[in-house]
């Protein structure tokens, strides 16, 4: 059963009909769904939610599709994992870790598109749409295949093999775009404009952002129903940053955790922070980049979300951090020596960008900090294949023991 | 006829320029208005423009020359 009551939007108020719209006609402001707050309520609890799939799915009644249809390859409810070496390091006693590279397609993308796709089988589409650098192209192409929909992906001609390879696999069709930035997003533009196809971050992009609270529930639940003192994220748009302060909130309003007291820390890399730079600068008014970093999964040069993510860094007494280029590796090898957990360059963001805020005391040892690694290390070899020189000997003792004289 | 919807920001003394007026004075592009923000030095507006394909890239490209940063309102689509 869903709860989503209307559209509105998120500059002048006006609310729309719950249809495949993205931006409000009047003012071109983007749009948000609407819940019917006090009838979530009635039907909401702690043991309802317990009772529930092992998945984000144990959700649905925060979420604005009808769970019963959902496009689902039992995405979500991924570990929260105590992070007691890392901790160690750090000087953290309560340090968590939740771990979404474990998704089905291997990033929290499959939160989003499962609520997409689902749409957009309501909807009755047919095709289902993106422009991707690598995570959302696979998990889009990964939910068409399950829906028994066509999937159309959008590519720069320049992305690596292994995240074309993760997406072609499932069966799309995968267009690779000669051009620049700003001319696959016009592209993409005008062709959701043109064809009847759910494009996931463009016309279904209201329902698609609303996955990423199940980020902020699933925290709260696996704390014991509370939230963190700390979140620490990777932003590109910046719209889960802001669909996580805004899960732990509407928990809080339904009355299932105490009062959130959350600070939300974004962390981006120095090649792409738009929105960190805007915190820094001290304004809400986020200037466009041309993006050049390590850090492909965070590479939004005009990020849509990024004002509502500098409101949601006040109204949480957060802050942003910029991750230089060169920290970007330590931190993927600093979570995968002390923790056995291989991230992708996003993650190396966010574990390099937690390690400043502890340095300059934003973080206190004592209090509980969540750390989001959001995607899985197997799709951006790339970054770290020149640190890795596996010894190579025949296949005798004496050659094991000329390499290794003291094993 | 496509439509576009752009923001404009004007940066310095470009807040001063009449860069939307010129723009319809130079190329065949209806400019509507839907939402705007000018502080000192700073300014924004949200506005579609509707013309030819051609004539509405050549429109963007010459308001790009004026120093005038050009972005799709709906930001980035991709990831
Ligand atoms: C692994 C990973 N982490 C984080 C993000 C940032 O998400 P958002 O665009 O919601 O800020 C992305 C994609 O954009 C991603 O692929
Ligand atoms: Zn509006």
């Amino acid at each position: 059963m869903a709860y989503a009551t209307a559209l509105k939007c998120r500059e002048c108020g006006r609310e729309y009909p719950t249809d495949p719209l993205n931006v409000c006609e009047f003012c071109f402001g983007p749009l948000e769904v609407k819940y019917d707050y006090e009838a979530i309520g009635r039907s909401i609890s702690r043991d309802s939610i317990q009772n529930g799939p092992i998945t984000m799915w144990r959700y649905e009644d925060l979420l604005p599709v009808d769970a019963a249809n959902a496009v689902d390859l039992q995405t979500g409810f991924t570990p929260l994992i105590k992070a007691t070496n890392l901790g160690r390091i750090l000087g953290l006693d309560h340090l968590y870790i939740k771990n979404d590279a474990v998704n089905p397609t291997n990033s929290f993308k499959d939160r989003v598109v499962s609520v997409a796709a689902t749409k957009a089988v309501e909807y009755e589409f047919k095709t289902l749409a993106c422009a991707s650098t690598g995570n959302l192209a696979g998990s889009v192409a990964a939910h068409a295949a399950k829906a028994g929909m066509s999937s159309y992906i959008f590519i720069p001609s320049d992305l690596e093999r292994g995240k074309v390879v993760g997406a072609a696999i499932y069966g799309p069709t995968v267009v690779a775009i000669d051009g620049s930035y700003d001319d696959v997003n016009r592209l993409c533009s005008e062709l959701a404009d043109t064809y009847p196809w759910a494009f996931v971050n463009i016309n279904m992009r209201p329902y698609y952002a609303e996955g990423s609270k199940t980020l902020g529930y699933e925290v709260a639940e696996q704390l014991g129903w509370q939230a963190p003192a700390h979140c620490v994220v990777p932003s590109a748009s910046g719209s889960m940053f802001t669909k996580i302060f805004k899960g732990l909130n509407e928990f809080e309003d339904l009355g299932l955790i105490p009062k959130v007291n959350t600070h939300m820390h974004m962390t981006q890399a120095e090649g792409c922070s738009p929105i960190a730079a805007a915190y820094e600068a001290g304004t809400t008014r986020v200037r466009p980049v041309k993006p050049n970093t390590i850090a492909k999964s965070l590479a939004i040069g005009n990020p849509a979300d990024g004002y509502y993510s500098l409101k949601v860094i006040e109204d949480s007494h957060g802050d942003a951090t910029i991750v230089p280029e060169e920290e970007v590796v330590e931190g993927i090898q600093l979570l995968a020596e002390n923790e056995g957990i291989f991230t992708e360059t996003a993650g190396g963001v966010v574990i390099s960008g937690l390690k400043r805020l502890v340095e300059r005391g934003a973080i206190k040892r004592d209090e509980v900090t969540v750390a989001y690694i959001t995607g899985n290390g197997l799709k951006t070899i790339e970054a770290v294949e020149e640190l890795v020189n596996p010894i190579h000997i025949s296949p005798t003792m004496a050659a094991f023991h000329e390499q290794i004289p003291n094993p | 006829m496509s439509k576009l919807r752009v923001t404009f920001t004007f940066v310095g003394v470009l807040v001063q320029e009449p860069v939307i007026w010129r723009l319809s004075q130079k190329f065949a592009v209806k400019t509507n208005i839907r939402r705007a923000d000018v502080k000192d030095g700073l300014g924004w507006v949200t506005l579609e423009l509707e013309g030819e394909e051609i004539v509405l890239q050549q429109g963007i490209e010459w308001v790009r020359s004026t120093g005038t940063e050009v972005e799709l309102v709906t930001g980035d689509v991709i990831e």
